[in-house]
């Protein structure tokens, strides 16, 4: 870093990351590793968590207390345990990585949806020693669910079955099956020692049977946005800003992030729910109008009529449109402490919609064990299942494998107003 | 493979673009905390951006402990002028009465005093339900965990225990009446990407984060700043010395640290920070206790 090129700096792109598995499995030492190798994390703070005191010097991630870095909180440090989602930092030359380190043991399925909800990319650790696990199949079926753009695979420890390359390729094999049944087609798989560092930054030498790219080398060259610009375009509207200065009396433009797709200035747009069309005049920006935006810019748009368009609307193509929907059947992660059951209702807070909504039905619960699917009256904390909602109001939504952004939704308790459900529109 | 491409700076800008129209959609009387530092500069010019072309749709409010450097008053004074925002200082004056100081009463004791009571005072007498902060993830460890809308009850009390999971883009903006949240919009850049992002959209900032010949007193390895008017803070054996320094983040005077530096404009800041060892907020002298940004926080502090 310290050879850093600055203007090169300045064009790097922005990958999301998410790490799941348990310490056991050397998740820490790897975030350790790769903050060390990538100077990532700063010397006083490496310092303040080594494991041999008085040492001014750190000569490998091997000195350092790596769960202490991550564990920020006090009753973390207190009960030796890690609570919730942690946001790691760190960038090559080439690009920036913002890494979710989801904790695997308790709470692990709110933890792991909301660390892989922003995620490009997700990082699943093997213990070469132990192979695919139950853990592991867990945590992948629920990625899948997730639709997780790309899978890697670290299979860790590798010096603990003296890199051996049967072992890697036997692992590699089961995991790849296992995957193909998941209907997960893009995954990784990678050999590693994160506690000498072999292919997480450098190659190291004890590998040389293996050939494909490093663990960065990999995060370097992911696709940062996948497809996200060739889907079509959805614009929910956030906010309609309206200055009435002296200057702006009758300007009107709205504000939002554009979920998918691109608009060009001239593009007829229609708005939903009322079905009027209208023609992009501007994509008005601080630093000068644009001729062209793509997701997931945040812009303000201004059309060439005066239609009544408000927060909570979302402009679309006439050549993409989608159909009102006012029952739903969604894949939900039930994250409230209270379980969800039939016939009660929640906010439903959908792109920049909010609105009422009733559970109809819970059409199976998947057993985060077996993956079966089993008949169940609710939903408990952590658990997984398949559900029917009736909306008080339609939404304009597209499928979750669709669109990320247009197919997510949330669900909020009425009484204490906490997030309770994490929901993916089928 | 497409042409499309966001650059990381503009991928975070956008984001906390969102974040900031959201917070405008769903809460009644948003305000945002301006602390005069590189990152409330960068919040600010956020917020600018996110409502162009019509003018802040909220207050700045600054927490003012008085012990603030005088170049950081004469910038908010005229930034904000040029700007045409809408500045409100609040001081515990109560306190500032009393002379709370951090020679006298501690470190622990003035921050409380002056600026979590500060801060929490007037957040009440405002009324309002949300305050935009500039903190970041990557500042402290216990940040690392921190919410970007991150609820507080009716002490404005933090407790990371009971914060709501964030997923994809949606944030929950619901509270009861007498709740309140902090929401922080540039949760996710760095420091580099706050010096990156400074230097590429140029925006202005106080003269103090550039080199210069500057008194100061050398009180082991930290660099404190001297002032003529302040020279009740030398101890037994300190003589005052010109030394070439600069700030790489702004606090009160009496404890914020100083760091040697020949950096004098934005790109040797932004060669600095890419080759720095040390986090920034060692010069902070009130983050060295075992939790104390954790403490800090619980107690209402954003």
């Amino acid at each position: 870093m310290t050879e850093l090129n600055l203007e090169l700096t300045k064009e790097i792109e922005l990958l999301r990351l998410v790490t799941v598995g348990s310490v056991d499995d050397g998740k820490s030492t790897l975030i350790g590793r790769l903050l060390v190798d990538t100077k990532g994390a700063f010397e006083d703070q490496l310092l303040a968590v080594r494991k041999k005191k008085g040492e001014t010097k750190i000569a490998s991630a091997a000195e350092i207390d790596l769960a202490m870095l991550t564990d920020g909180l006090s009753a973390e440090r207190e009960q030796g345990i890690t609570i919730d989602v942690a946001y790691r930092y760190f960038a090559t030359p080439k690009r920036k990585f913002i890494m979710a380190d989801c904790p695997g043991h308790e709470q692990y399925t709110r933890n792991m949806v909301t660390g892989a909800s922003t995620a490009s990319a997700a990082i699943i650790l093997i213990d070469a020693r132990n192979g695919v696990m139950p853990q592991t199949k867990r945590h992948t079926h629920i990625l899948s669910l997730l639709g997780m753009p790309h899978l890697i695979v670290a299979i860790n420890k590798m010096d603990m079955v003296d890199h051996d390359q049967a072992t890697f390729e036997r692992i590699r094999q089961d995991i790849t099956d296992y995957c193909a049944m998941q209907g997960i087609k893009d995954l990784i798989c990678i050999p590693m020692s994160a506690l000498n560092g072999d292919m997480v930054a450098v190659r190291g030498e004890n590998m040389p049977w293996y050939d494909g790219p490093t663990l960065l080398e990999t995060f370097e060259s992911l696709p940062v946005l996948g497809q996200l610009d060739e889907q079509a375009f959805r614009f929910p509207v956030q906010l309609v800003n309206r200055p009435q200065t002296a200057d702006l009396p009758d300007y009107r433009g709205f504000m939002g992030t554009i979920a998918s797709g691109t608009v060009k200035v001239g593009d007829k747009v229609m708005v939903l729910p009322t079905g009027k069309s209208s023609t992009v005049k501007e994509i008005v920006m601080f630093d000068g109008n644009l001729d062209e935006a793509f997701a997931p810019q945040s812009v303000t748009i201004t059309l060439t009529d005066e239609i009544d368009i408000s927060r909570g609307d979302m402009l679309v193509r006439g050549d993409s449109m989608l159909e009102p929907q006012k029952e739903i059947t969604a894949n939900v992660c039930w994250i409230g402490d209270e379980p969800l059951e039939p016939r009660k209702k929640y906010w439903m807070k959908h792109t920049t919609n909010t609105l009422k909504a009733m559970v109809t039905d819970i059409d199976f619960k998947t057993d985060i064990h077996s993956l079966e699917h089993e008949q169940s009256d609710q939903l408990a904390m952590n658990e997984i299942g398949q559900i029917q909602l009736k909306l008080l109001k339609p939404i304009y939504a597209d499928t979750y494998a669709n669109n990320r952004a247009t197919g997510s939704f949330i669900l909020i308790d009425g009484f204490t107003n906490n997030t309770v459900g994490a929901g993916m529109i089928i | 493979m497409s042409e499309h491409k966001l650059t990381q700076l503009k991928a975070l800008e956008a984001e906390s673009i969102h974040i900031i129209r959201e917070v405008v959609a769903e809460f009644r009387n948003p305000v945002m905390l301006y602390s005069v530092g590189k990152d409330s500069s960068v919040l600010l010019h956020l917020a600018r951006k996110a409502f162009y072309p019509a003018p802040l749709p909220f207050s700045l409010l600054h927490v003012d402990t008085g012990f603030k450097f005088k170049e950081m008053y004469e910038f908010r004074d005229n930034y904000c002028k040029e700007i045409g925002a809408d500045l409100i200082v609040r001081r515990n004056e109560d306190a500032i009465a009393k002379g709370m100081n951090p020679k006298d009463h501690g470190v622990a004791r003035c921050c409380g005093a002056l600026k979590t009571q500060g801060l929490l005072d007037a957040l009440e007498e405002g009324g309002y339900d949300a305050a935009f902060g500039g903190a970041r993830r990557d500042e402290e460890r216990s940040r690392a965990k921190e919410r970007v809308f991150s609820m507080r009850d009716e002490f404005g009390q933090w407790d990371p225990k009971n914060q709501r999971p964030e997923l994809w883009s949606i944030y929950n903006g619901r509270i009861h009446e007498g709740e309140s949240v902090r929401v922080f919009p540039i949760s996710n850049w760095t420091e580099m990407d706050i010096w990156l992002y400074i230097k590429e959209e140029g925006i202005p900032i106080v003269p103090l984060y550039f080199a210069k010949e500057r008194p100061m007193i050398e009180r082991g390895e930290m660099l404190i700043p001297y002032y003529e008017e302040n020279k009740d803070q030398l101890l037994e054996g300190e003589e005052p010395k010109m030394i070439m320094s600069r700030f790489r983040t702004l606090g009160c005077s009496p404890c914020t640290g100083a760091v040697r530096s020949s950096a004098v404009n934005m790109t040797e800041i932004v060669a600095e920070a890419a080759a720095a060892r040390r986090s920034e907020r060692e010069t902070r002298i009130i983050d060295h206790g075992a939790n104390s940004m954790e403490d800090k926080k619980k107690e209402g502090y954003f």
